[in-house]
């Protein structure tokens, strides 16, 4: 059932090559350049504190695969559930997590998602329907599979996602997520986020045939897509939903880009061929969408200066806020039997094909 | 009030808390058409259907890693584990997911995982271990291990209620070995410690299936007044309980099926001996398996479990120091 790498993303006939989707307007292209724009201006933000001792530990980016996130975000619903990896600052983005909330997550405040108890993008806000990563690779496609579950036995037309890199299927968990969301014919898809390296593992070494081409053998379709096109990632995942949402089960969708930073901040990639490097930065993610953005008439430009405004600002706020409270540090292990029930919310949802139309 | 086996109590308890809970869900290998390795989910299906006693694939990360997802978006699962062996298996998102997702996120997962678990009947070293301390060690999950049948029913319907993990331990040796009066309806087992027999010579501290071993091990002791503490819950561990037992008796001897480095027992110990020092007249003394694997055959697995003589043999000299 696997289909070949170029089935996706071609929109219906008379759809330029430009624009793989023809379900998003003029406001959903600004809107996926915006996200991205945040997003990988947060993370350069992040990047300069690292460099200044402000953020602790390492620090982890998506410089590059931006579109990975932002785009498979926009095709979700607000009552949709998301498991969020650490390359995929966008999803939280597009979700509605605050700017300054995140940089006070990376320098371990108070005011992080986790209020220090977690660092990087180990955080899922549970406000906007996430649930953060863990280390270990790739449990969260269980727990993906497991809210589908509960999505299917009551009967609800909504679907769970999570990605996962290439590194991640060679792990049980990818097999056992798998099989058990193609056994139960669960409302879940799967983006394997194929950025050639799992740290200095190149591909070649973790597979010997693409994970994608393994989907048919659970049971359910894989289609690969343009990782490093937002629009194109939007419109497979847009596909894969309606899919879920209407009883036709699973999708494994690989969404091929490159890790363009180190595995973290301090790997200087040595191993990675420099040539490769190039050739990837000729495909950057944030300069196609521009690219159609400013045919849309759209100043980019001025679009780049509010986002920077946006991320000074969010920094400043996050630099004011305080470290935790040392007190706190053994607090809400066991949460008490008489409490309120916490359970996830909904995120925002900004594609226009969920708008009610006014 | 009825009288029933502490599998049956278990299975009472389950089918409580799914007639008063429609979120209650159970998960596990073999549990809805066979009704369990151990018939504890027997006839189950048949009442609450396949969607609610869930035959899942053999895939013990899986059960554990969809019941978080579940139970994050409002379901309340029930994992079995087949055997309390397999959750080496499922170790990774107990520990890493669902422990430390309300610390991390302040997400709760209320889920519980039934271990079955213990040896004594030649289940070899893959279907006899006690692996209780393991997530002892780790945090965010409870702990419980009932050693009667009431408890079996009141400590699965709190587990369940429990907005936290929980790891629920029933010992297969008690499954139709122990019976007993098991009140009717919903009714909750709290997370703390109880005194199986009062005395005032000597405590033994142990839970699970030790608590009738130590209890048939010191019936009759030289005339001696030896109290029984049956823990109940691991994690919480009921500290004051233990500490005002050791205030009663002064002498201890804890007992662990477990083997024996950095048991449940251990952590007793070194409980009582930061606070109960004053209090003691004699040594801690710990009965536990030694650090082999379970064997398999009768007579070399008699002699790794601790026994009745092992236990009594203990008693009896710390009675005499």
């Amino acid at each position: 059932m696997a289909t070949s790498s170029t089935d996706v993303h071609i929109g219906p006939s008379g759809t330029a090559p430009e624009s793989p989707s023809a379900h998003l307007t003029p406001d959903d292209r600004v809107g996926l350049l915006r996200a991205m724009l945040l997003m990988r201006a947060i993370e350069e933000r992040a990047m300069n504190l690292y460099r200044q001792g402000k953020v602790p530990g390492s620090f982890y980016d998506g410089f590059g695969q931006e579109a990975v996130s932002v785009g498979a975000t926009w095709a979700m619903a607000g009552p949709d559930r998301l498991c969020v990896l650490h390359r995929d600052l966008g999803a939280h983005l597009v979700r509605g997590v605050q700017p300054a909330n995140i940089l006070a997550q990376y320098m371990g405040r108070e005011a992080g998602i986790t209020s220090g108890r977690d660092g990087n993008v180990h955080f899922g806000d549970p406000r906007t329907g996430c649930v953060g990563m863990v280390s270990m690779l790739p449990d969260m496609m269980l727990v993906a599979a497991g809210m589908a579950m509960a999505f299917k036995l009551r009967r609800e037309a909504r679907c769970a996602l999570t990605w996962f890199g290439d590194g991640s299927t060679s792990r049980g968990d990818f097999h056992e997520a798998m099989n058990w969301a193609g056994v139960q014919h669960l409302p879940v898809i799967f983006i394997l986020e194929n950025n050639q390296f799992a740290y200095s593992t190149p591909i070649k070494q973790q597979f010997a045939v693409n994970p994608v081409e393994r989907a048919a053998g659970y049971g359910f379709p894989g289609v690969s897509v343009d990782g490093n096109d937002a629009e194109a990632v939007f419109e497979a995942t847009r596909v894969a939903r309606e899919r879920a949402i209407s009883g036709g089960g699973p999708t494994l969708i690989e969404a091929v880009t490159m890790r363009m930073h180190g595995h973290g901040a301090h790997d200087d990639m040595k191993y990675v061929p420099k040539a490769l490097v190039e050739e990837w930065r000729q495909k950057d993610p944030i300069d196609r969408q521009s690219a159609r953005v400013a045919a849309l008439g759209i100043d980019v430009d001025a679009l780049r200066a509010e986002v920077r405004a946006e991320v000074d600002a969010a920094a400043k706020t996050a630099l004011a806020g305080p470290m935790p409270d040392p007190a706190t540090a053994t607090d809400r292990l066991f949460h008490p039997r008489e409490a309120e029930e916490i359970l996830l919310e909904d995120g925002q949802a900004p594609w226009s094909g969920f708008q009610v139309p006014s | 009030m009825s009288e029933m086996t502490y599998l049956r109590a278990i299975s009472d308890g389950l089918r409580t808390e799914m007639r008063d809970d429609e979120r209650v869900l159970l998960m596990g290998e073999d549990i809805g058409v066979y009704g369990g390795a151990f018939k504890v989910t027997d006839g189950f299906i048949e009442e609450f259907g396949a969607d609610r006693v869930m035959d899942t694939p053999l895939a013990e990360s899986g059960i554990v890693g969809t019941a978080v997802g579940a139970a994050v978006v409002g379901l309340r699962p029930v994992c079995e584990m087949q055997f309390a062996d397999f959750v080496s298996c499922g170790f990774d998102q107990i520990i890493n997911v669902a422990g430390k997702m309300l610390y991390r996120q302040g997400l709760p997962v209320n889920i519980t995982v039934r271990l079955p678990s213990g040896g004594g009947f030649s289940g070899g070293p893959f279907h006899s271990q006690n692996p209780e301390a393991w997530f002892m060690h780790s945090p965010g999950l409870k702990v419980v291990a009932p050693s009667t049948a009431e408890d079996a029913k009141g400590l699965i319907i709190a587990s369940i209620r429990d907005p936290n993990p929980v790891i629920y331990m029933e010992h297969k040796n008690l499954y139709r070995r122990v019976k007993g009066e098991v009140p009717e309806g919903s009714y909750e087992t709290p997370f703390s410690a109880r005194v199986a027999r009062p005395g005032t010579d000597l405590v033994v501290i142990t839970y699970g299936a030790m608590v009738h071993t130590a209890l048939e091990a010191t019936e009759d002791l030289d005339d001696a007044s030896i109290m029984v503490l049956d823990l109940r819950s691991l994690v919480p561990l009921d500290e004051a309980a233990i500490l005002a037992a050791v205030h009663e008796c002064s002498k201890v001897v804890i007992v662990d099926e477990a083997n024996q480095t950095c048991a449940a027992g251990a952590q007793v110990a070194a409980l009582i001996a930061e606070y109960g020092f004053e209090d003691l007249d004699g040594p801690v003394v710990r009965v536990a398996s030694p650090d082999v694997p379970i064997p398999f055959s009768p007579t070399l697995e008699a002699a790794v479990l601790p026994s009745v003589d092992r236990i009594r043999e203990a008693c009896r000299q710390l009675l005499e120091y």
